[in-house]
């Protein structure tokens, strides 16, 4: 698998939850994935901007365009340094939250992609990577 | 601060979102229609989010909130024109919308209001 093309912004206000997902769209529609699927991998990007941004206390997202044999795909990490996620598999649970959210964003971030992996140590921070393949 | 505009015809408010929506306005928009429904006894809300390219649980929950908090004010809301992509993210994320009227169209959204306001 080869890396096309990276970058990484920060997630620190509302305003970097927009430009993140702007950037994100723009990605996607340059690598020529249909509507649905920008559609999809934005609004994953948005539920998981939102994550890093309230309960990381903010941090980056990592753009990447990967190129596996004839396929292309957008992989996003965000990172955070925040408290951690002590239980994941009850955070991963819709419906879920400590923050007052309706607590579907893990899950249906999860649900929008096509990989999914999160790692988180508490006290340490979080990352969540997904992937959708064109 | 930036705000949505909210416009009033006869007994009804429009909102038309041709922005993508940071978290704070999103939250402005739902605090300044429950004080304009107060204000000019509107009866009913009608919001346009045919520009919106993406509505997510943030927004899903704004958009129920207006609608159940307008109920209370005795005025119905519709959300008019999503998009089929927002719609097809929108039930994969786990968000249907229950309880949020929709129409396709402004048309359809003012037809409805109409046939409730009576």
């Amino acid at each position: 698998m080869v890396v096309l093309k990276h970058e990484t912004v920060a997630v620190r206000s509302d305003a970097d939850i927009v430009h993140a997902r702007q950037l994100v769209r723009e990605w996607a529609r340059q690598q020529g994935f249909s509507l649905v699927d920008q559609t999809k991998i934005v609004t994953a990007a948005s539920e998981l901007a939102r994550n890093t941004l309230h309960y990381g206390g903010g941090g980056t997202v990592r753009l990447d365009v990967l190129n596996a044999g004839s396929r292309v795909g957008l992989q996003l990490t965000f990172k955070d340094c925040g408290p951690g996620i002590p239980d994941l598999d009850l955070a991963m649970r819709d419906g879920y939250t400590t923050g007052g959210g309706l607590g579907l964003g893990l899950g249906g971030a999860k649900r929008l992609s096509n990989e999914f992996d999160i790692e988180s140590q508490p006290g340490q921070g979080t990352c969540v990577r997904i992937a959708r393949w064109k | 601060m930036e705000h949505i505009p909210i416009l009033k015809m006869y007994e009804f408010l429009l909102v038309t979102i041709q922005v993508d929506m940071h978290d704070r306005l999103a939250l402005a928009l739902q605090d300044d229609l429950t004080e304009r429904i107060v204000q000019t006894h509107a009866r009913g809300v009608l919001i346009d989010i045919s520009a919106l390219d993406l509505v997510d649980s943030f927004m899903g929950r704004m958009l129920g909130n207006i609608a159940a908090m307008s109920r209370i004010l005795d005025a119905e809301t519709v959300v008019v024109g999503m998009q089929p992509a927002v719609a097809i993210t929108l039930v994969e994320l786990g968000l249907p919308l229950k309880g949020i009227r929709t129409a396709l169209n402004v048309e359809q959204g003012m037809a409805f209001l109409r046939t409730v306001v009576g």
